[in-house]
């Protein structure tokens, strides 16, 4: 397993990102609508300072933006960075379905 | 189709299949609780799986490794959670080195395997759950060999006229 130096700092921050459970739920949203940081922090039983941070984790992995409107920063979910996620999915998918397919021969034999 | 259903949360990093075969509960079962049976199916033929512990009660260990092409070895590690035979199994899932010892380092993968009678046939449900992407990209490496050594078995059916296109 070859795994480039740009690849592997790039999945570090994918693994980062992915690890909390408060940072999933926030891309979860901003996947669906669009949020405000001030927004994000209300949900959430935290300051605004650490809701901050967990949005600068996940925009460094590439899976929000942030863009500033007025006085306001809005987090947006970032396609792209999500749809790696779910290639990687559909490529597991297929070793299951390949495992599938082996279980149902040895059945096959009785 | 053996495999019946397919459902991906890339959110959550999660997996659920259910697949269905034309053989009893206890038979499937067998796939699991048999070692031997279980790395017929668990690597694909270019990574073929070894069990060399197999110690299928709860809380219970396996090990394994899986031998790649260049016959280097990728070690891993089960911990059964739950064993309700023939109807339901948990465990957990992770990369060991090469004294089967857990690395920790790429996370767990949570496994629940549940096996139902439908009509004649078997239905199989397996829920997978990933702790980080970093150990799904090491999964899938593992896995694709296979996926491509039979879309290169494809190729060479186009090539030599044999292919039903």
């Amino acid at each position: 397993m070859v795994v480039d130096q740009l690849r592997e700092s790039e999945l570090d921050r994918l693994f980062q990102a992915f690890a909390d459970p408060t940072r999933r739920d926030i891309v979860r949203r901003a996947t669906v609508g669009e949020y405000t940081v001030s927004g994000l922090a209300a949900l959430y039983a935290m300051s605004f300072a650490a809701v901050q941070k967990h949005v600068a984790v996940l925009e460094r992995a590439s899976l929000v933006t942030k863009e500033k409107r007025g006085r306001e920063q809005i987090v947006r979910g970032n396609h792209e960075g999500l749809q790696k996620a779910r290639r990687l999915l559909d490529e597991y998918e297929q070793i299951w379905r390949q495992r599938a397919a082996r279980m149902e021969d040895i059945l096959a034999e009785g | 189709m053996t495999v019946i259903s397919m459902d991906k949360n890339p959110e959550a990093l999660s997996l659920t299949l259910v697949a269905e075969f034309d053989a009893g509960v206890e038979r499937v079962w067998q796939l699991w609780e048999d070692p031997r049976q279980l790395e017929r199916w668990w690597g694909p033929p270019t990574w073929p799986a070894t069990f060399h512990k197999h110690d299928f009660v709860p809380g219970g260990r396996a090990n394994y490794y899986m031998t790649g092409p260049e016959g280097e070895k990728a070690h891993g590690w089960w911990e059964f959670t739950v064993i309700e035979a023939p109807r339901e199994l948990q465990f957990d899932d992770g990369f060991a080195d090469s004294d089967g010892n857990p690395t920790g380092d790429l996370g767990v993968t949570h496994a629940t395997v549940t096996i139902e009678p439908v009509g004649e046939r078997t239905r199989m449900t397996i829920h997978s759950a990933f702790e980080s992407e970093e150990q799904l990209e090491q999964m899938v490496a593992m896995g694709m060999e296979e996926g491509m050594k039979l879309a290169a078995g494809q190729i060479d059916d186009i090539l030599a006229g044999r292919a039903n296109i």
